[in-house]
């Protein structure tokens, strides 16, 4: 294992890498939250773009691991002065670096990264195309939610996950449409149809079903119902309907709520409020929306173990074409 | 290779748990707080069995005194192997602090193991005392560090392979040891 590029990756590493995270989350519970496995390994938050939660989570789960952990921004670094991606990457690389985990607003970014320096490089999102450490954690957020403490070797086999919203342009739904099946669950993709992705020959979109009617799907009573966040800042004025429009058609409401029974309610965050979902469907017990942050710490030290850790790990893990190469 | 030889069968194994159950609870004067940690794989059902016999022996239920101890995070040797696959820890639920914490592993050896172990127990809690127990005892210390009860000391090579094999995990109980030439990539028994 070598990189985190994507989140499409065989079910039997994908449930390697989330018992790892269980073991992780135990620490969580100690008043000594810390770890030895990556003294003396330097970690680079490389992120192009703004984001807390995801950062503070890679940075946490670095440190738990007593990595050194430094965060570059892409404002006010050379970036910013027309540095090009590749020289970033060389330079930062250049510096004895034992990771990278970037964050780029260029689909792709990452893969490129990887290719150019050596290092183990972990894909925190790259523009449109994939957000494999957030499908980690949907998936390990919420098989905890159906198993419990009990959730170790397990899939989810037989879950039904409807994912809502602009799943066209969310890297969140990409990587969750490719790991979450591999784990045995039923998707479902639910938005206006200029969100949804361009249909493959067979009529299915990324080989998952396809629904308009958030109702219908709701009717059918899926054990788990993933909001994406309507990215205000990118859709303004392109193909998405009007704000009233997606809150009357695609938003959580509460007398969707009400008929929904006790479906998960997950979230990558951050949430508009009154839009993808009500305050009363955010914050009820079904919500995982803080577990599954919880859980992001968790799997980015599972991560960061498996590809840190040891020197050896590319030469031993198994060959995978998929997600972790 | 040699063909393994067999220097502990099941009967053997038994009573050498027995034994070391009794000198657990003397050397502690009684149960009293007493803790039994085993380290994963083999040590954590080799404490489970311990805990059976101070069940048996004292009356007194000592399911609720055993956990598991992963010190997978905390050896030495991360660097320079494959990454380890990690166990779950489970901590009675009293916690660790100012009881007599037993360590339970199958094999001894370089002792790096049980340096990682007594790392990993230092992030748990406080015990007010840790002691140590072994099935088997094969020697080439590279640390300070010993056992307060041993089932069997072998005298072994390191060239040779000593393997534990229990009911829980391979179906048989046994301890074989065997002169291997070339490879010391080995499990618990030549890692440990």
């Amino acid at each position: 294992m070598k990189h985190l590029l994507t989140a499409a990756m065989p079910r039997d590493e994908a449930i390697g890498l989330l018992d790892l995270a269980e073991d992780m989350h135990q620490i969580q519970d100690r008043e000594l939250k810390k770890l030895p496995a990556l003294r003396g390994r330097t970690v680079v938050n490389l992120f192009f773009e703004d984001s807390t939660r995801t950062r503070s989570s890679f940075e946490i789960a670095g440190k738990w691991l007593s990595a050194d952990v430094i965060n570059v921004s892409g404002k006010g670094s050379s970036a910013s002065k027309g540095e090009s991606l590749r020289d970033t990457g060389l330079t930062i690389a250049a510096m004895g670096v034992d990771g990278v985990v970037v964050r780029s607003g260029a689909s792709g970014a990452p893969a490129l990264l990887a290719d150019w320096i050596g290092k183990p490089v972990i894909n925190a999102g790259d523009g449109t195309h994939e957000h494999p450490t957030q499908a980690l954690l949907d998936a390990f957020a919420l098989r905890r939610r159906i198993h419990g403490r009990a959730a170790r070797g397990k899939g989810l086999d037989g879950v039904r996950i409807a994912i809502v919203g602009d799943i066209a342009h969310s890297r969140v739904a990409r990587s969750n449409a490719l790991l979450l099946p591999a784990l045995g669950a039923e998707v479902t993709l639910v938005g206006p149809a200029a969100f949804l992705p361009v249909p493959a020959a067979d009529g299915t979109r990324l080989g998952l079903r396809a629904e308009t009617s958030l109702d219908a799907v709701i009717d059918e009573r899926p054990d788990a119902l993933m909001l994406l966040r309507v990215q205000l800042e990118r859709q303004a004025g392109k193909v998405a309907p009007s704000v009233g429009e997606y809150i009357t058609g695609w938003s959580l409401t509460d007398e969707r709520l009400a008929r929904l029974g006790d479906a998960a309610i997950m979230h990558p965050g951050p949430m508009n409020r009154g839009l993808e979902l009500s305050s009363r469907a955010a914050d009820g017990d079904a919500s995982t929306v803080l577990a599954q942050v919880t859980a992001g710490v968790s799997v980015r030290m599972a991560v960061l173990y498996s590809l840190l850790a040891s020197d050896h790990a590319a030469d031993h893990r198994p060959a995978n074409d998929g997600g972790l190469r | 290779m040699t063909a393994p030889r067999t220097v502990l069968g099941p009967d053997e194994i038994a009573r050498a748990l027995t034994r070391i159950a009794h000198e657990i609870l003397e050397a502690n004067q009684g149960p009293d707080d007493l803790v039994l940690l085993g380290i994963p794989t083999r040590g954590a059902h080799l404490a489970q069995r311990l805990a059976d016999r101070l069940t048996g022996i004292t009356g007194i239920d000592f399911s609720a005194r055993v956990g598991a101890l992963d010190v997978t995070m905390h050896r030495d040797d991360l660097r320079g192997r494959p990454t380890r696959a990690s166990h779950p820890t489970r901590i009675p639920l009293d916690g660790i602090d100012e009881r007599v914490v037993v360590l339970v592993d199958d094999v001894l050896y370089s002792g790096r193991t049980i340096r990682a172990a007594l790392d990993a127990l230092a992030d748990l809690g406080r015990p007010r005392a840790v002691r140590l127990a072994v099935l088997v005892d094969r020697g080439h210390r590279e640390l300070p560090i010993r056992a307060d009860s041993v089932g069997k000391n072998l005298p072994s090579a390191r060239t040779e392979h000593v393997s534990i094999l229990l009911e829980e995990v391979d179906g048989r109980d046994g301890v074989t040891i065997e002169s291997a030439t070339g490879s010391t990539e080995t499990g618990d028994g030549g890692a440990a």
